[in-house]
């Protein structure tokens, strides 16, 4: 097994590097990090443009820039933005702001998605089934950053109906706050819930659809009914065969659902204002600037490889079939 | 798995064949899809209402005195009313027809790619899995390498370059190919060993006519339901990447962008926000429901499983 998990990874991480330097040709060629400095009036004098041309190595070829890049980012150096700010520097409080937004809320996401998969399932056709089903298929219609305004609406009117500002809706803690490590805490949580709820409702939605066809499979078989019939109640039989089995094609999807995840992320970071990297991404684009892209994809890569790696790991730990 | 191509036409004749005296002779597949289809009324609501935001968005504008880029400047910022069915934004345009401008190319764009990801998802899966060997390793190390990166990423990445909203639809299409040409290949995989594909091979059928009269056909199913499917997932795609400004650009309308200007004040002024907001999810609802009915007529075994009740009864 070890040898497969090996094989797997090395093939992501080759995959990984070709990507980003895709996503950063890609960039370098539709970009003009120079547009906002040429339609200036008064135009600045032509040294200027020619030191900016050379500090951004605009004239050299894009594979070569693209080396130079990656070879600073091996060393942990992942080059300045445009405007001279290293990008290393905010990398990291991006990253932790987006992870913490992402691991919560597919944690939130896989545990109630497959509980409301397997209630649908057990309870087929009854009230909590049809509930959960035209839940999902809402959810799964609604675009997140139309689901992120409209929970911002709720909050609204929650936080009227309380009296008090109980959720916040901008930012991922209030500017300036000054108090005690507990009172930071419960800022910082304030502004955690939207955003969360926001990325968890659709990976419920996803889960629970495939969970609940999954166990429906796996409820039909007879090995189920023979574990009853060798004495296990109906709950236990239910857990350990049925659950596990039906447990086993969701380890790929989890995989899967975790690209939609960070397109889901850049929405929320975006409507919530949370300076993360999804945020980071967007205003890259805005301003052109191809290494805060070519960063961010770097990153996107790198999660999509972890999580495709993981389920790997996962199916290998549910299944014991391709454990050799 | 039977062949689907052939469907309506022999169900007229079927009834009163002499195969079944008692008149319940067994329809074709294409018409017991059908039926199921019909019979099950959240998916037939959702093809009218798809259907009918259709009409809606090219008739509408007709219908309308405005124009999507007329200002009034008599009604600023007013709620819906007559004159303006859904209000008017703060410099007097119509919301009601850029809600349908929007709509019009929510839609099509949406229709657009969900056809033609799926045209190219048979295309390169069938290919791949018929020749094998190294032309099946190269596309499949495509779809890799493109499964890696979101197709927001890269159609982001592109759009400073973009010069009509057009070449949305063959970028969007460009990335939901991936995963439906991967099931393609699975399935062709088992269909290329049949006997009539061995026998059509041997009698010196050409390659792309085997794949297109024996193995696609034998597919029709599943290609229908993912077209569906990514229909509405091209909706969701085309509107997220105009709100967040790299899709359909001003002055044109997309529902994304109408959405995307309409929140800084849509708690005070909710009309410059809500029609495009519950268009845009009724739409996507109504392709979703269509997709899984269909789902279910082509295979009601799936999800359904009507074992599960034999199973709880004999417990």
């Amino acid at each position: 097994m070890t040898g497969f998990l090996l094989r797997r990874l090395l093939n992501y991480v080759v995959l990984c590097a070709i990507a980003t330097f895709f996503a950063y040709s890609a960039a370098a060629l539709t970009f003009n990090p120079l547009a906002r400095y040429q339609t200036r009036n008064p135009p600045p004098p032509p040294e200027v443009i020619a030191n900016l041309r050379a500090e951004l190595r605009l004239d050299e070829p894009i594979p070569l820039r693209f080396l130079h890049w990656a070879s600073g980012v091996l060393q942990g150096d992942f080059g300045h933005t445009i405007t001279g700010q290293p990008i290393t520097a905010e990398l990291w409080s991006r990253v932790g702001v987006s992870l913490r937004l992402f691991l919560i809320g597919t944690t939130i996401g896989i545990v109630l998605g497959v509980i409301l998969g397997v209630v649908g399932a057990i309870r087929q056709y009854r009230l909590a089934d049809y509930a959960g089903t035209f839940f999902s298929f809402v959810v799964l219609s609604t675009p997140v950053f139309l689901l992120g305004v409209l929970l911002q609406f709720a909050a609204i009117r929650f936080n009227d109906a309380v009296g008090t500002t109980v959720l916040y809706f901008t930012g991922e803690t209030t500017a300036g706050f000054q108090g005690s490590f507990g009172a930071a805490l419960v800022d910082r949580l304030q502004h955690l819930i939207l955003p969360t709820i926001a990325i968890a409702l659709t990976q419920i939605a996803l889960y629970s659809r495939y969970q609940r066809s999954a166990m429906l499979d796996v409820l039909g078989s007879d090995f189920l009914r023979t574990a009853q019939a060798k004495g296990l109640t109906r709950g236990r039989a239910l857990f350990k065969h049925g659950l596990r089995t039906a447990l086993i094609p969701m380890a790929t999807l989890f995989a899967f659902g975790f690209g939609l995840l960070i397109t889901g992320g850049v929405f929320v970071e975006e409507v919530f204002t949370w300076y993360g990297m999804g945020e980071w991404f967007v205003r890259g684009v805005q301003v052109e600037d191809v290494n805060i892209v070519a960063t961010v994809t770097l990153f996107v890569a790198v999660l999509i490889l972890i999580s495709g790696w993981l389920s790997d790991v996962l199916y290998a730990a549910l299944d014991p079939r391709i454990r050799l | 798995m039977s062949p689907t191509a052939d469907s309506t036409p022999r169900v007229a004749a079927v009834p009163g064949s002499p195969v079944d005296p008692g008149g319940a002779a067994p329809p074709s597949r294409g018409g017991l899809v059908l039926r199921r289809l019909l019979r099950n009324k959240l998916a037939v609501t959702g093809l009218v209402v798809f259907v009918g935001m259709f009409v809606l968005a090219y008739v509408g504008p007709l219908v309308s005195p405005w124009t999507y880029t007329d200002q009034d400047f008599t009604s600023l910022l007013e709620g819906p009313s007559a004159d303006h069915w859904f209000g008017t934004t703060q410099i007097g345009e119509d919301v009601f027809v850029r809600t349908m401008r929007g709509l019009q190319k929510s839609l099509l764009i949406g229709l657009l790619v969900g056809v033609i990801s799926t045209l190219v998802a048979t295309v390169v899966g069938a290919t791949a899995a018929y020749f094998g060997g190294w032309v099946d390793r190269a596309l499949m190390w495509v779809v890799d390498l493109m499964l890696v990166l979101p197709a927001l990423l890269v159609i982001a990445i592109l759009s400073p370059s973009f010069e009509t909203w057009l070449i949305m639809i063959p970028l969007l299409a460009a990335f939901f190919w991936l995963i439906a040409a991967r099931i393609v290949r699975g399935m062709t995989l088992t269909l290329r060993e049949r006997e009539y594909v061995q026998a059509a091979r041997f009698a010196g059928v050409p390659a792309w006519k085997i794949i297109l009269k024996h193995i696609v056909p034998n597919m029709a199913s599943l290609l229908i339901i993912d077209a569906t499917v990514n229909v509405g997932q091209a909706v969701l795609a085309e509107t997220g990447l105009s709100f967040l400004g790299f899709g359909v650009q001003p002055p044109d309308v997309s529902l994304g962008t109408l959405i995307a200007s309409g929140t800084s004040s849509a708690l005070t002024f909710p009309w410059l926000f809500m029609f495009a907001g519950g268009l845009l999810v009724v739409a996507v609802l109504a392709v979703n429901l269509v997709g899984d009915g269909l789902r279910d007529a082509f295979d009601p075994q799936s999800g359904t499983g009507r074992r599960v009740r034999t199973w709880r009864g004999s417990r």
